[in-house]
């Protein structure tokens, strides 16, 4: 009963979270895209309720900030002119879900700009490009897990479960895979593919490539799991009242690499994440200027944005609920498993 | 290391020589003394007197390939190599003037034909071994042959025809060149004269262009430049300790250099470069960009961060203008009608917002560029092209005077469409290991928005970029840059000409394309025979204009030339041609208690 409420919970944050990014241009006050070439490294905005005068508001409100005289990346408070936040504001064009137009946001100010998570080096809102780089990270590292996943577990359950010259066969294909210098073969992809990838061509290859390169480690895994799985007592038993080799998968020996396989998801889609990065930056990945958490973490390879603008942190930092909830997730599945096991 | 120590007080007696020498230039070459002097002439630098003695460390981005000039080809290389040797006229990298060096004097003939060069007296080799004209001879009989394969071989080729060269004393040298040449004594800078007595061997054996690892023992290699060989540590260090030969001295009359050794270390990326600069590991550091730059200028050090001006590297945009072939993706040759298309081009360059890449990727720390040559480059920049601002309305009247439309604002910006009714798209590449570049072209991408045409960045590996643009020829658009390595546009010629190699648009035409290419290969040519600078510039300015006037390639920025030095180091004085810091390495010294460390 305990792991059943966890599992709702851990659930339910990833639900919410997934929302947030799904519904990405209704949430992100600006256009993610959108340069605004005077405020380039623009540190967070501070929400205040409190104005100069001591006077309080309920409604929070920014300073107004401008550039310092003679500097790129120098900014000072301007104390006089507040910005209130507004909700429910009408701003940039998008589309909800990809489909409906509409411009309402959920929250902006007037006349200028609020950066809650600073800007990049064009001047790009941060926190809209976090949530719209989310959509096509999380989605991504999903997919590309989901992927990883069934393609591990059909190799390693065949392998382990028929074993001979099929496990010998598949296993050292494994062993090729993880020993293949992939950086050179990427190279060679790019080469072959057309010059230009639109988004949405960029998105599908970063899911080929992360499956076709991810599947060997959970194959071993899941292989090692079905040949002590299949010595067990009961699955004797059922093969010797006549059971199928697919009942025998299906029922009982598949069930045992539940845990292992949700392990290895949680594992593997922050991994995904990062290793689109690195796609990223062959060219194989989403091109400019669409974001992705990809994109908002390569920033912070260079050292002097890593010692010079401490929010180019934050997308990094508020990826960790998103990677939590994933891990949550699987431990509770897998307890849940445990459980359910030792109970029957 | 004994014969060292003799110089040292034979030194002091060869002060008063300076005037000698300063009397040298007004004399016509015959009447220089045929015979050997007694008395090294020994060439006196100003600058602030330093201390003698310590080690420099600088770091180098990779590993120098070679130390044999014949075929350096590669920045590190060549690094190394100026500390190293020495050539007959050098070029003053802060004034960008010609100054005497291995060559006392020079004078040139009436017809620009014939270069006497009279060489000091008294100069040695690294290694002890006096040098004379023939070793000259040696030098450009060996970069003449074309079985050596220096890179450097065409410069001293006119009209296919080569330089000749021969001596007429021990001290002085006669080459005769088959046309006038508007560089005239510039174009001694940078020829490293070669040790005969080391290379003759090797070379009768066809093994010249082999020697020069760096591996190579100390005592078989030699130069005439402030520093000679002392250690090779693979994949760490390369140590240069002080050639007690040199021939230059400072204004009490030491011999230079003020070092005792110069180190070199292989740091890899610009980052760790900073890292161990900041750390105290390395005294100068070079080849900054504008994010480091400041971050060094920012967090207080025993350092001195200087900022030397625009330098020579131009960034620029530039679309495919090849002729298409069969092979040729039928995409490309559709987008190529709008690239050949003068007021495409026009429009593009008046939609880009040069001073936000200034301000955006240098930080401020560069200048806007609308030509070729940089600001960097004082005597030859065309004071007259025209700097228009960035102006949206011009670009769209110049592509609807082209015959292009655009869609109905509906949701987002309206798409260019041209005048078949194709939307305006394509795609424009970079090079994925410079960040510089790849900022360039999100703030173009964002600049054509504006315009209605979407541009796709690639971000590809170097090397595979150019493959691109100079062999298959499959791209829409790119962003590159060149570093000059001379203030003289002529290193650039293969730019310009339309047979050139770096012809980027068109690289390699066997007949120029189109009459503007025809009319700038014209004129470059002409200066190259033209005798005075006069003549010379009003020809380049020409054919900048023409470049301005067909925008083959759209201009974009120059950075500054950034470095840094520990305040200890004295002398320092960074240029805006290479080797940016180490151009006066053998000024270079370290004041007061840095020195002890090596004692």
């Amino acid at each position: 009963m305990r792991a059943r409420h966890a599992i709702s919970g851990w659930l339910l944050l990833l639900v919410a979270l997934h929302a947030l990014v799904l519904f990405a241009g209704f949430f992100a006050p600006y256009d993610p895209t959108e340069q605004d070439r005077n405020s380039p490294y623009l540190p967070p905005m501070r929400l205040h309720f409190v104005d100069n005068q001591g006077h309080f508001h309920a409604r929070p409100f920014a300073f107004a900030v401008k550039l310092r005289e003679g500097s790129f990346d120098q900014y000072e408070e301007e104390g006089t002119r507040a910005l209130p936040l507004k909700f429910m504001v009408r701003g940039a064009n998008y589309r909800l879900l990809g489909l409906l137009p509409s411009r309402l946001h959920l929250f902006g100010a007037e006349s200028e700009k609020i950066y809650l998570l600073g800007s990049d080096a064009y001047g790009r809102d941060q926190l809209s490009r976090f949530l719209y780089g989310g959509r096509v990270s999380l989605f991504a590292g999903l997919l590309g897990a989901g992927v990883t996943i069934v393609l591990g577990l059909c190799v390693g359950a065949a392998a382990g479960y028929y074993g001979g010259w099929r496990d010998d066969l598949l296993m050292r294909l494994a062993e090729l895979f993880l020993a293949l210098p992939w950086l050179y073969l990427l190279f060679a992809l790019r080469a072959f593919l057309p010059l230009a990838v639109s988004p949405l061509e960029a998105f599908l290859l970063i899911i080929a490539v992360l499956g076709a390169v991810g599947w060997a480690r959970p194959a071993r895994l899941v292989r090692g799991v079905v040949l002590s799985a299949k010595e067990r007592d009961f699955v004797r038993a059922a093969r010797g009242f006549g059971a199928t080799d697919g009942h025998l998968l299906r029922r009982h020996i598949l069930p045992a690499t539940s845990g292992v396989l949700l392990t290895q998801a949680a594992i593997l889609v922050p991994q995904f994440i990062l290793a689109e990065m690195t796609l990223s930056f062959l060219g194989l990945g989403v091109p400019e200027p669409v974001p992705s958490w990809g994109n908002l973490l390569s920033g912070l390879q260079q050292y002097s944005v890593l010692v010079s603008y401490w929010w180019m942190y934050l997308p990094a930092l508020i990826m960790l609920p998103f990677f939590l909830g994933y891990l949550g997730l699987g431990s509770e599945l897998q307890e849940r498993t445990e459980a359910y096991k030792i109970g029957s | 290391m004994k014969p060292a120590r003799g110089n040292c007080s034979s030194q002091r007696i060869l002060f008063p020589l300076l005037f000698v020498l300063a009397a040298s230039f007004a004399l016509p070459t015959a009447a220089s003394p045929p015979q050997k002097s007694s008395k090294d002439e020994l060439l006196v630098v100003p600058g602030e007197i330093g201390r003698s003695g310590g080690r420099l460390v600088v770091a180098l981005r990779a590993e120098p390939k070679t130390l044999n000039p014949l075929i350096a080809a590669d920045a590190p290389s060549r690094e190394v190599i100026s500390a190293m040797q020495a050539d007959l006229v050098h070029i003053n990298r802060p004034t960008q003037l010609t100054e005497p060096a291995l060559a006392k004097s020079w004078k040139i003939s009436p017809d620009g034909l014939r270069y006497t060069l009279v060489l000091r007296s008294g100069l040695k080799f690294s290694d002890g071994y006096p040098l004379d004209a023939d070793d000259v001879l040696f030098t450009f009989h060996v970069y003449l042959d074309e079985k050596v394969h220096a890179p450097q071989r065409d410069l001293l080729l006119f009209d296919g025809k080569p330089i000749s060269v021969h001596k007429t004393d021990s001290q002085t040298i006669v080459f005769q060149l088959p046309k006038p040449y508007g560089v005239a004594e510039r174009m001694f800078d940078g020829w490293a004269i070669l040790p005969r007595h080391l290379l003759e061997k090797p070379y009768e054996e066809g093994k010249i262009a082999q020697l020069g690892a760096l591996g190579t023992p100390p005592n078989q290699w030699a130069g005439l430049g402030p520093f000679r060989l002392k250690e090779y540590v693979a994949g760490q260090r390369l140590v240069l300790e002080r050639n007690p030969y040199y021939w230059k001295t400072n204004e009490k009359g030491n011999r230079l250099p003020y070092l005792d050794e110069l180190v070199f270390l292989f740091v890899p990326s610009a980052d760790a470069q900073v890292l161990r600069f900041q750390s105290g590991e390395t005294d100068v550091i070079s080849r900054l960009g504008a994010e480091n730059f400041s971050v060094l200028s920012r967090q207080p050090g025993d350092y001195t961060m200087l900022d030397a001006g625009p330098g020579l590297e131009y960034n620029f945009l530039f679309f495919n203008l090849n002729d298409a072939t069969e092979k040729t993706p039928a995409e490309i040759v559709q987008r190529q009608k709008w690239f050949r298309e003068g007021k495409f081009r026009e429009a593009v360059s008046a939609a880009i917002d040069r001073e936000a890449i200034v301000r955006l990727v240098y930080q401020g720390r560069g200048a806007p560029l609308w030509g070729l040559v940089t600001p960097g480059n004082r005597r030859w920049q065309d004071e007259k092209l025209p700097h228009p601002a960035r102006s949206l309305e011009k670009a769209r009247a110049l592509l609807k005077e082209a015959g292009f439309s655009w869609t109905a604002a509906s949701i987002g910006e309206s798409a260019l469409l041209d005048s078949g009714g194709k939307p305006v798209e394509f795609s424009m590449i970079t090079s994925s290991s410079n960040a510089d570049r790849a900022k360039m072209a999100a703030l173009i991408q964002d600049d054509l928005k504006q315009l209605g045409m979407r541009v796709q960045i690639v971000p590809l590996e170097f090397r595979s970029l150019l493959d691109r643009v100079t062999q298959t020829k499959e791209y829409d658009a790119c962003v590159l840059g060149v570093v000059s390595t001379d203030a003289d546009p002529n290193v650039d010629i293969n730019v310009w000409l339309s047979s050139g190699g770096t012809h980027l648009w068109n690289p390699s035409q066997a007949h120029p394309a189109t009459s503007w290419e025809a009319e700038i290969d014209r004129l470059i040519d002409e200066q190259k025979y033209a005798r005075t600078f006069e003549q010379r510039k009003k020809l380049y300015d020409r054919a900048q204009e023409l470049l301005w006037e067909y925008q083959p390639m759209i201009f974009l920025a120059s950075p500054d030339i950034l470095a840094g030095a520990k305040k200890s180091v004295g002398n320092f004085r960074p240029a805006v041609l290479e080797p940016y810091v180490l151009w006066n390495v053998e000024q270079l010294n370290l004041k007061n208690n840095a020195v002890n460390a090596t004692r």
